[in-house]
């Protein structure tokens, strides 16, 4: 700015990277399609899934009871919390046994009560237990032995807490492969990557500003998802926040790359779009973001850990579960950085911008 | 040095095309360069070798004394401006934004409400690039190029596709960029385009140049003519017609006769005492100055949508 033609006629002066990363998210922001595929359609899979694998309390044992209404055995059975006993006549009683509405008939009218039920049925058989407990203590069984029950419920131990980190990986995986790769290969078709060349922009601030966006989606997708397991699900971060955000740059990072290697020279959106399913489907089932690797045979074993949403996945799941440290989690991270550094130099050899 | 561009003998092959088969060019500063030629011809090739998109498979290029690929690319880049054929730009962005974008890659340039001004988009400041017509958004392309204040500016065509009105807004902002002393290098075929702006005029055909010249010269070049044109559902003996003192060639299209007469009055006098003669009654008589329609006829023996012409081999 030291000589009088370097000096523009205006006071406005503009950082090219700024501009291109704000146009990046402009593009991003008022496309409202796209804010659904990144931030509801994670939250909505993780509601679904959520809700078809939350822990429910086991379902109470219903028995049909024939007793006299002043049978104080009967009145110990109807407020039992282990069992949901039902007061029946007994052709009601009879007919409900026998289409397995009750798992089992107690008949306290006589003396000695009697238990009707089919041995062949487990209900019928756990139902015979817990009644027959119920009663021998109505009865004044002392039990010589107590023992202590320890619930496995704790949160960082249900599906949701194995899930939502799953979710995370998969979600930075989408959006970072389709935001990169997929917005380059429209630029190239549109023929404005060409227009960018032409000017006196700098290359690698182009390349750049799609990491710059990336990285606010990613504080986005990120704090939205977090929020929302906390909110709903009361999963918590076990580990540091800021080992969390670490891996998932690198992750993101990882796959902003592989983007970039799709986006480097196809110029058809339909080829874009096959390249980029491709990169991700071998992930989408191998990475265990939904449901645990381990069952995969054990030669497959090593390319499924090589894979990044594999590497990520484990990473944000010990982070969040079982707060792993960078000691812990060293070869997740070193994949990362392999795939994020490898994939950004060949797509930096192969890049066309025409 | 008062080259903007010169280049010698430039080839370009895509596999076994030849797109460009030798081009010789030199533009002044301050001068306007139309390379006119049909489609195919190879101005599109030859101008984005110039600008550094494409790499001539022989001969080399000089813009203002330097070359692509010797270090000063940056440099060079900031004093060009480039319109391309058929940019989108981005859909979403409204049109400042676009413009902030543009000037933000040059280190000198000009104000975007003066650029907006310029190409008369000031109402549209705000509105989505997406939502413009079709002459609106080239007005916006052309301001991305106008944005950096360049030195040199190339367009691709720039109004094709627009109708009369937006076409003579586009020129317009040309001329105020020539006004100050720019230089620009366009491609067009449109004739009226190439004559109202340019001082010189370069016509390609099959990838090459076969004939250079200012819009004057070039008509010129076909000789002292003038055309006449007439109709009539009655037999004309051409041949005798064709033998009249100062008539270089007659010819006819169905009902359409036309002739090319030397410049003299007297010519046509002579062709119309002959038509009397053959009792030939000319419906909507008229004489024209040639044109450069009428030069490019002539020298490529087709006209400028490609198509062969009638009148091909008819001029004598």
């Amino acid at each position: 700015m030291t000589s009088p033609a370097a000096t523009p006629p205006s006071a406005e002066r503009f950082h090219p990277l700024v501009e291109l990363t704000k146009t990046r998210l402009r593009e991003f922001f008022r496309e409202p399609g796209l804010i659904f595929w990144v931030f509801g359609f994670p939250i909505l899979m993780a509601i679904g899934l959520g809700l078809a694998f939350r822990s429910q309390p086991p379902e109470r044992p219903v028995v049909a009871l024939l007793a006299p209404e002043d049978s104080a055995l009967g009145r110990a059975l109807l407020s039992s919390k282990e069992l949901n006993v039902v007061r029946a006549p007994e052709q009601d009683a009879l007919r409900g046994l026998a289409r397995t509405k009750y798992s089992l008939l107690i008949d306290l009218r006589q003396e000695q009560p009697a238990y009707r039920y089919d041995p062949m049925l487990r209900d019928a058989r756990l139902a015979r237990a817990l009644v027959d407990d119920e009663l021998q203590r109505a009865a004044g069984r002392k039990d010589p032995l107590s023992a202590r029950d320890e619930q496995q419920s704790l949160p960082g131990t249900r599906y949701i807490d194995f899930l939502l980190p799953g979710l995370i990986g998969m979600n930075l995986m989408g959006s970072s492969v389709w935001g990169v790769g997929y917005n380059l290969v429209v630029a190239r078709k549109r023929r404005l990557l060409r227009r960018l060349a032409v000017t006196a922009m700098r290359r690698s601030h182009y390349l750049l500003s799609y990491f710059f966006s990336r990285l606010v989606f990613l504080v986005l997708e990120l704090s939205v998802l977090i929020a929302f397991g906390v909110l709903v699900f009361g999963t918590h971060v076990q580990g540091s926040m800021v080992l969390l955000i670490a891996a998932a740059l690198l992750g993101a990072a990882a796959f902003a790359g592989l983007g970039l290697l799709v986006g480097a020279r196809v110029e058809s959106t339909e080829v874009a779009q096959g390249w980029m399913n491709f990169i991700q489907l071998p992930m989408w089932v191998l990475s265990g973001a939904y449901f645990t690797n381990e069952r995969f045979p054990d030669w497959l074993q090593p390319f499924i850990q090589a894979l990044p949403l594999t590497a990520l996945v484990d990473a944000l799941r010990g982070i969040y579960n079982e707060a792993a440290t960078l000691g812990m989690l060293w070869t997740e991270f070193a994949i990362l950085g392999a795939w994020a550094v490898g994939s950004f130099v060949l797509a930096g050899k192969l890049f066309r911008w025409q | 040095m008062t080259l903007a561009i010169a280049c010698r003998g430039l080839v370009k092959r895509f596999g076994q095309k030849v797109a460009v088969a030798g081009i010789d060019l030199e533009v002044h500063k301050g001068q306007c360069l139309g390379l006119l030629g049909p489609n195919g011809a190879g101005k599109t090739t030859t101008v984005e070798m110039l600008e550094g998109l494409h790499r001539p498979d022989e001969g080399h290029i000089e813009l203002f004394g330097l070359r692509w690929g010797q270090g000063h690319d940056a440099k060079l880049r900031q004093r060009l401006g480039v319109q391309l054929q058929e940019t989108t730009l981005a859909d979403k962005l409204q049109v400042h934004e676009v413009l902030r974008l543009f000037r933000s890659f040059c280190e000198r340039g000009r104000a975007i409400d003066e650029v907006l001004d310029m190409v008369g988009l000031r109402a549209e400041r705000h509105a989505r690039y997406q939502t413009l017509s079709g002459g609106q958004k080239q007005r916006v392309a052309l301001a991305t190029a106008l944005v950096g204040d360049p030195e040199l500016l190339f367009l691709d065509e720039p109004t094709t596709g627009l109708d009369p009105r937006a076409r003579k807004a586009l020129w317009s902002v040309v001329d105020i960029f020539r006004d100050a002393g720019g230089t620009v290098l366009l491609t067009t075929h449109y004739m009226e385009e190439a004559a109202t702006l340019c001082d010189r005029i370069a016509i390609m055909d099959q990838g090459r140049l076969i004939a250079e010249g200012s819009p004057a010269e070039l008509v010129d070049g076909l000789g002292q003519v003038q055309f006449v044109e007439f109709e009539t559902t009655e037999s004309v003996d051409l041949e005798r017609l064709q033998q009249l003192d100062g008539v270089e060639s007659a010819e006819r299209r169905e009902r359409q006769v036309s002739l090319r007469v030397g410049r003299d009055v007297r010519f046509v006098a002579n062709v119309l005492s002959e038509l009397g003669r053959q009792g030939v009654v000319p419906i909507g008589l008229s004489t024209h100055q040639a044109t450069l329609d009428d030069v490019f006829l002539a020298l490529t023996g087709h006209g400028l949508d490609g198509a062969a012409s009638a009148a091909e081999g008819s001029a004598a």
